[in-house]
């Protein structure tokens, strides 16, 4: 009990001297340096000298971690070999901004768009910072409530590492594989598409582009390497590479001989469809990969028979085999 | 929606905070920073003595908060707030070009005015928002009408699509709300033929007709939690398990399942409950070797027989 009332006035004390800090700082037009600021600033003046630099250290390390732009440098050339401090209005301040009320409206409707942290918070934290500048964003008052969640447990590192720009380390399970391996890779984005997320980059093992599904990384992903070294090429489309390598994108043609009525879902993917004899229609089916397209025909059973080619029938009728064949 | 900030960042927001709203409750204001009424007494108790260098009784940070109300006299400098972080201005710059990119969800014009704004304020922390991008599913030909059904009160007729029985249904449906969950949009709605709230997916509507009735909603139309989620399973559902082989080990990520258990060998044994198992016998045919249905038997049954039907129609 005792030890928890210390530490909450240690913190209060701690803030205290953080907010004066910013306040100097951001009142002087010149770099102070770290003696007048220690004069300055309450909360710097009893310590040793020592133990004094080295909670200017940390201190400093606390208001970079938050985002504050600390200037170093001094206004007098080759007045003194240490440098001073200040905190420039311009960098630090957010620039003005007023948004209309329909703006604000869909400033509202977006920031509903996350679903769960880290991004839920970010939004949060952004929207705190808008209203201290006078911007009313108001709730979203509509009856439309869009949601995208974030649950991935490597999502926070993933995001961290594309927005520092460095590689990224993790455990992958790729799908038909038993066991996860070992991946490194560069990543150029984080992209949502139907409904998950994906890291695009670059593997630098297989020097090759690859999609990763972020639910399919096992145990903590790792940012490794500098800040700002991964290079996203130009004209870098994520999403189309997702769809490509993660969708199906097609290049080939099956024709498909459908019961009438029944699997709607694959009338509306056909790019024809014509009356083939008493009860049934004949579709036709762009797929890349004879695999893929049987996940999406097999299930209709005895409802959706493949006529060719017989790359995308033998598919289907291989795993009809596997199941018909347990029956014995 | 309430931020949640550490006690520093905080501070710096609240003060140019009162500063815009003179005479603030003492409530709402701590509603806004998702503090108690008491945290937020104590901060500007640490306000109160803190200010500019010298520390006179000008210099510091000047407020009142007596009784409800907080009005602030003196910022001691601290007029604006400090600018977006990254993962700030990445959370709203991202969300708003989903916004522009997902037809029929906001107004096109609006939404790009505020982006623009947004982009300019953000500066540099929003360089790298371009790197996280959402793709909806657009649902371009349904999302416009049931947005002016909902706007103008007004009754839909969906032809839609249920998968279980792969068959589509009419009726008419009274909206409720749009849902955007896990990437899907739904219509949740009072549904007059079944007389009760359904959730329609807005892939599976074949045809929407705006009416020109008005929409009336009886006491009965609730709106469903949906904070953990869209489907709660029921007890009364039947458990099917299923073992699924590497190629197969999606589905225990794609469907929410009650258990699932690691055999070690490279198979799982995903365990769910479902009231239809109709859609099960079309994912087994689909997984083919690659999955088993282990139990309910009677069901393993149902997809041997549904494979052989189907190997009938190839052998012809």
């Amino acid at each position: 009990m005792g030890g928890r009332l210390t530490s909450g006035l240690v913190s209060a004390k701690k803030t205290e001297r953080l907010l004066n800090l910013v306040i100097c700082l951001l009142h002087t037009r010149r770099h102070l340096s770290v003696q007048e600021i220690r004069e300055l600033v309450p909360g710097y003046a009893q310590d040793s000298e020592e133990a004094f630099r080295r909670m200017f250290e940390r201190d400093k390390e606390e208001l970079r971690d938050l985002g504050i732009p600390l200037e170093t440098g001094s206004d007098t050339a080759a007045h003194d070999d240490e440098l001073g401090y200040r905190i420039a209005r311009r960098d630090y301040e957010l620039p003005p901004i007023a948004l209309e009320p329909d703006e604000a409206a869909a400033l509202g409707l977006a920031a509903r768009l996350w679903q769960s942290a880290p991004l839920a918070g970010a939004t949060g934290t952004a929207l705190l910072k808008l209203r201290a500048a006078g911007v009313d964003a108001p709730e979203s008052s509509g009856a439309l409530e869009p949601r995208v969640g974030a649950g991935e447990p490597a999502f926070e590192a993933c995001l961290a590492a594309v927005t520092d720009g460095r590689s990224l380390r993790f455990s992958y399970r790729a799908t038909g594989r038993p066991s996860p391996e070992e991946r490194t890779v560069d990543p150029w984005g984080v992209v949502w598409w139907h409904g998950r997320w994906y890291v695009v980059g670059h593997d630098a093992a297989r020097d090759a582009v690859r999609v990763f599904r972020l639910s399919r990384i096992v145990g903590p992903a790792a940012a490794v390497g500098e800040p700002g070294t991964v290079k996203v090429p130009a004209d870098t489309d994520l999403r189309a590479l997702v769809a490509r390598m993660a969708g199906d994108e097609p290049g080939r043609t099956a024709t498909v001989r459908v019961r009438a009525g029944a699997a709607w879902a694959l009338r509306r993917e056909a790019t024809a469809c014509t009356p083939d004899g008493d009860g049934w229609d004949r579709l036709e089916l762009g797929y890349s990969d004879p695999e893929r397209f049987a996940d999406r025909v097999t299930g209709y059973g005895a409802d959706a028979v493949v006529t060719g080619p017989d790359e995308a029938r033998d598919a289907v009728v291989r795993r009809l085999q596997a199941l018909a064949v347990e029956a014995r | 929606m309430s931020g949640s900030l550490a006690q520093l960042p905080r501070l710096l927001a609240l003060v140019p905070y009162l500063l815009q709203h003179p005479g603030v409750q003492t409530a709402e204001a701590a509603a806004l920073f998702g503090v108690s009424e008491e945290q937020l007494r104590r901060d500007l108790n640490l306000l109160w003595v803190c200010g500019l260098p010298g520390h006179g009784p000008g210099d510091l940070i000047d407020l009142e908060f007596e009784g409800d109300t907080i009005t602030l006299f003196e910022p001691a400098g601290v007029t604006r707030p400090l600018r977006l972080a990254v993962d700030e201005a990445l959370a709203l710059l991202v969300a708003l070009r989903t916004l522009a990119e997902t037809p029929g969800l906001a107004d096109r014009d609006v939404v790009d005015r505020t982006l623009a704004k947004i982009e300019e304020a953000a500066g540099a922390a929003g360089d790298r928002s371009q790197r996280v991008e959402v793709a909806l599913e657009g649902e371009e030909r349904v999302l416009p009408i049931v947005r002016e059904a909902l706007e103008r009160t007004r009754r839909l007729h969906l032809a839609y699509y249920v998968p279980g029985r792969d068959e589509t249904t009419e009726r008419d449906v009274d909206p409720m709300r749009l849902l955007l969950v896990e990437g899907r949009s739904y219509l949740e709605g009072w549904c007059r033929r079944v007389e009760a709230v359904r959730l329609f997916r807005l892939d599976r509507v074949v045809a929407i007709t705006l009416l020109d009735i008005p929409a009336e909603l009886p006491p009965a139309a609730t709106e469903r939690d949906i904070s953990h989620g869209l489907f709660q399973p029921s007890a009364d559902d039947v458990l099917v398990a299923l073992a699924l082989g590497p190629g197969a080990h999606w589905v225990a990520d794609y469907y929410p399942c009650e258990s699932v258990e690691d055999l070690g060998d490279g198979t799982l044994v995903a365990r769910l409950r479902t009231p239809d198992t109709s859609w099960v016998v079309r994912l087994a045919l689909r997984l083919g070797a690659t999955a088993r249905v282990v139990e309910p038997a009677a069901l393993a049954a149902q997809v041997r027989t549904a494979a052989s039907d189907a190997l009938l129609a190839y052998a012809g």
